[in-house]
């Protein structure tokens, strides 16, 4: 190593390098109540949608709904959609609290990673005051935890296990989608009803959070109607071929298959079921059946005819006789030309609450917001009477359980629905075991 | 100085200059143009772009010097990760151990890896590596979910048992990760005429990491051992015939090169106390080979540029929607206008992957040394130096070699 340290050197470095340090704390940061305090005359709200990956279908259906949102908030749209219907009147049709809404978007990529990546680049570089979608749980805890720690509101999307409102819930964060635990308790009635009470269950799980939680929520719900489980297997996410899975079921006692599968995989799975020829099998004297706890219509129509006579249970459905779906329905299909999908209720749904609760409350601040959402009380929006319960965050409301169509009329009529099962059935305390172990924590306003 | 030629130091300056005005040189454009979509000056995208600069200078030292292309590096950066998260979660929420930490833990799988793979070259190895960091991710997204935290990722409670620390901080929330009392996420504003400057600690700290890693790289690139990790790229049979075992030196550069990943990794989980899954798959092992080769393989600088790059189409050129792009041409006439965004969508939005596909095409089919032989024959074109005529050089003189720290 060569000595050329000279003291004027050093002296020189050592400045350089004090005044470097020094600098940013000549600055002074901006004195904000709350984090991205919107000032101007606009408000700026970050969609964080799946636009690649195995959601994709889906996150353009959730800004599609978003758009529509936007417009009916800022009172731009053709009509006003559900604002007419929405039990809570304070939404005018002139932005929330008189500023015009604008939006920014993002890509997910159903990767928690990315989503995070994603939602703090709407929350630092584009100001948003809320995050709001997504289509995998996995992408929803990540973010509203995200959301959490940098003091925005999180309106999730579509998330449907349990820990998005159990063990992983935060204060910042809410969900208005249904849950694992009540797709159980609202299917296996339906089940019992339909199949008897002495089916052995055989299970394909997806190897990953949602799929652990919803087999441990329809295999409790169904054992206490006197079902006994044969076997669960889990299986890599993503895997296009499941045949190497269906053939020990063939060979097992089992006379049921639940399919804890969504999006590409459950198409792929049932289709693999169906190949092999399960529909069509006897066991134990009875007919094979065949279950899939979430069903989506962009399932369904990949499923194709192998769906019919299939049984599952959706958050809404388009074909939902109420006013406020109608009212949905009719404004996103002038837009866009076809009916909307669950997800894109979800997450329209979420955009109108938020706006809401912000007008209630009067405020952006995100603790306020909290406050006005908590607790709150309302209807209108599609799904009955529904609850936001303070304890969790998460929506109560009825649950559909629904069946493939037989006859199906167009491409997008491929469910009908069976039963809508009441609220109270699928209700469960707080600290019910299968979302045990989480704390909402107090809410956060950032700075 | 600091043992480096007059030509690395400067060098070296130059690069610390770059780095710590990056919250300024990021952000050309006022709050209130229609450029602003492209500032990259916000607090996540810096620290991105040194994190990731961490990770591509890592992985030159092992494929640049080596020639070894390791197709599972992003293993290394989730290990870190993971390692960075639970020492948070268990000790203290200081960022201190969870980098020391994150880069034993790394180093000790790269000492493994490294082991095994490294008994085939070529393509053999390139896959025994993917193969290892999918079965390392694979393992983290489902079958290890108590350790992992699986698909959600693995992420700070309200009950951690946090031993030196609090679980809670009195308000009730987690808290946030700090250096000795410096919070990660505190940045502070500086609002200039229109512009509008981010100056965040979390970035300055990777930062500092940065140029110290730079500078330690800069310092392997010149010394004997890479002198022979270069012979190993160059030829190592004949290495062989000299009687010298390139093992040792391959196995030393994996593990370098691993602790570097596992250095990144828990970089990013100290900027965000999060780790998941994903940052372990195949694609982001893809990516880091991406960022050098774009960048350019073999030189100091051009990985880092590389990083930047990938990262700022990621971020940037993704976030462009239909609706920015009708604001933007608002001007032109209602029919024209259509056209032109209906041009443009398909590369923007969603359709970032096709812009630097196509970018990285052009790169490889024009550039085969990366930007930074672009930026050579740039520099070439305006100093307008003659090039030597082969005509007039009848005694073939050998010719200027570009200097390697370029």
């Amino acid at each position: 190593m060569t000595t050329n340290f000279t003291r004027r050197g050093v002296l020189k470095t050592g400045a350089i390098a004090g005044a470097g340090v020094a600098l940013p704390t000549i600055f002074t940061s901006r004195a904000n109540a709350y984090t991205n305090e919107p000032t101007g005359d606009t408000v700026t709200l970050g969609f964080n949608v799946p636009q690649t990956g195995p959601y994709a279908d889906e996150g353009a259906d959730e800004l599609r709904a978003y758009e529509l949102a936007v417009e009916h908030l800022n009172g731009t749209g053709a009509d006003n959609g559900m604002l007419e219907t929405f039990s809570s009147k304070s939404l005018t049709g002139q932005g929330i609290l008189g500023k015009r809404v604008e939006y920014v978007t993002g890509d997910t990529q159903t990767k928690s990673d990315a989503a995070r990546a994603s939602a703090r680049s709407m929350i630092e570089k584009d100001g948003a005051i809320m995050i709001t979608g997504g289509s995998s749980s996995g992408v929803a805890v990540a973010v509203q935890a995200l959301c959490q720690e940098a003091g925005v509101i999180f309106m999730a999307g579509l998330t449907h296990a349990n820990d998005t409102t159990g063990k992983d819930k935060r204060a910042n964060g809410f969900r208005h989608f249904f849950n694992s635990y009540m797709s159980g308790a609202a299917l296996a009635p339906v089940l019992a009803n339909a199949y008897g009470t002495d089916r052995n269950a055989y299970y394909l799980t997806a190897d990953y959070n949602w799929g652990y939680t919803t087999e441990e929520a329809i295999s409790s719900a169904t054992e206490a109607m006197g079902w006994t489980t044969v076997n669960k297997v889990k299986t890599p996410l993503g895997a296009g071929d499941f045949s190497s899975y269906i053939t020990p079921v063939l060979q097992s006692d089992a006379d049921t298959l639940v399919l804890v599968h969504y999006g590409g995989d459950m198409v792929n799975s049932l289709t693999n079921a169906v190949q092999f020829g399960l529909r069509e099998a006897q066991k134990n004297g009875k007919d094979f059946q065949i279950v899939v706890p979430l069903f989506s219509r962009l399932m369904a129509r990949g499923a194709g005819e192998n769906i019919k006579g299939i049984f599952g249970s959706t958050n809404w459905h388009w074909s939902l006789p109420d006013a406020g779906s109608q009212a949905f329905v009719r404004s996103f299909g002038t837009k866009y030309g076809f009916p909307p999908s669950q997800a894109a209720h979800t997450c329209y749904v979420q955009a109108l609450l938020y706006a809401d609760a912000v007008e209630r409350a009067g405020s952006f601040e995100p603790c306020a917001v909290v406050a006005a959402l908590e607790g709150f009380e309302f209807d209108g929006l599609g799904n009955g009477p529904t609850l936001y319960r303070a304890a969790d965050h998460q929506c109560f409301k009825d649950v559909l359980v629904v069946k493939g169509k037989e006859n199906p009329q167009s491409e997008f009529d491929l469910l009908e629905i069976v039963e809508i099962t009441p609220v109270e059935q699928v209700t469960y305390p707080p600290d019910h075991p299968q979302f045990a172990g989480g704390e909402l924590g107090a809410c956060n306003n950032g700075a | 100085m600091l043992g480096l030629s007059r030509k690395d130091t400067s060098f070296l300056l130059i690069v610390i200059f770059l780095t710590l005005a990056t919250p300024l040189l990021l952000q050309p454009f006022p709050e209130d143009s229609a450029l602003a979509q492209f500032n990259a000056g916000y607090p996540d995208l810096m620290q991105r772009f040194a994190i990731f600069g961490i990770f591509a200078i890592g992985f030159n030292i092992l494929f640049g010097l080596t020639g070894y292309l390791s197709f599972g590096h992003a293993a290394f950066l989730g290990v870190g990760s993971y390692s960075a998260v639970w020492m948070f979660k268990l000790l203290t929420m200081n960022v201190i151990p969870a980098l020391i930490l994150a880069v034993i833990v790394s180093g000790l799988f790269a000492l493994l890896i490294g082991y095994v793979s490294l008994r085939r070259s070529g393509i053999y190895f390139s896959i025994l590596t993917l193969a290892f960091a999918q079965m390392m991710f694979a393992l983290a997204y489902s079958v290890l979910t108590p350790i992992t935290g699986g698909e959600t990722g693995l992420q700070l409670s309200l009950n951690d048992p946090r031993i030196l620390g609090v679980s809670q901080t009195p308000e009730g929330n987690i808290p946030v990760p700090h250096l000795f009392g410096l919070e990660m996420r505190d940045s502070v504003q500086w609002a200039v005429g229109g512009w509008e400057f981010t100056f965040n600690a979390g970035y300055y700290f990777c930062a500092v990491i940065a140029i110290l890693v730079f500078y330690l790289s800069m310092r392997i690139f010149r010394s004997p051992f890479g002198m022979m990790l270069r012979a190993v790229k160059t030829n190592q049979t004949r290495m062989n015939y000299t009687g010298l075992n390139p093992r040792p030196y391959t196995l030393a550069a994996f593990v370098i090169s691993g602790m570097y990943a596992g250095l990144a990794g828990g970089l990013m989980a100290a900027m965000d106390p999060l780790a998941g899954a994903e940052r372990m798959q195949w694609t982001a092992s893809g990516e880091v080979v991406l960022m050098t080769i774009l960048g350019g393989a073999g030189t100091l600088m051009g990985p880092v540029l590389g990083a930047g790059f990938i990262k700022y189409f990621e971020n940037i050129f993704s976030k462009i929607n239909d609706n920015v792009l009708h604001a933007w041409f608002a001007f032109l006439p209602d029919g024209l206008e259509d056209v032109v965004v209906a041009i443009i969508h398909p590369f923007v939005g969603k359709g970032w992957h096709l812009t630097l596909g196509i970018l990285f095409m052009l790169v490889v089919i024009f550039l085969p040394g990366g930007l930074v032989e672009g930026y050579r024959r740039l520099t070439r074109a305006f100093r307008r130096t003659p090039r030597p005529d082969p005509r007039r050089d009848p005694e073939h003189h050998p010719g200027p070699v570009p200097h390697v720290g370029e």
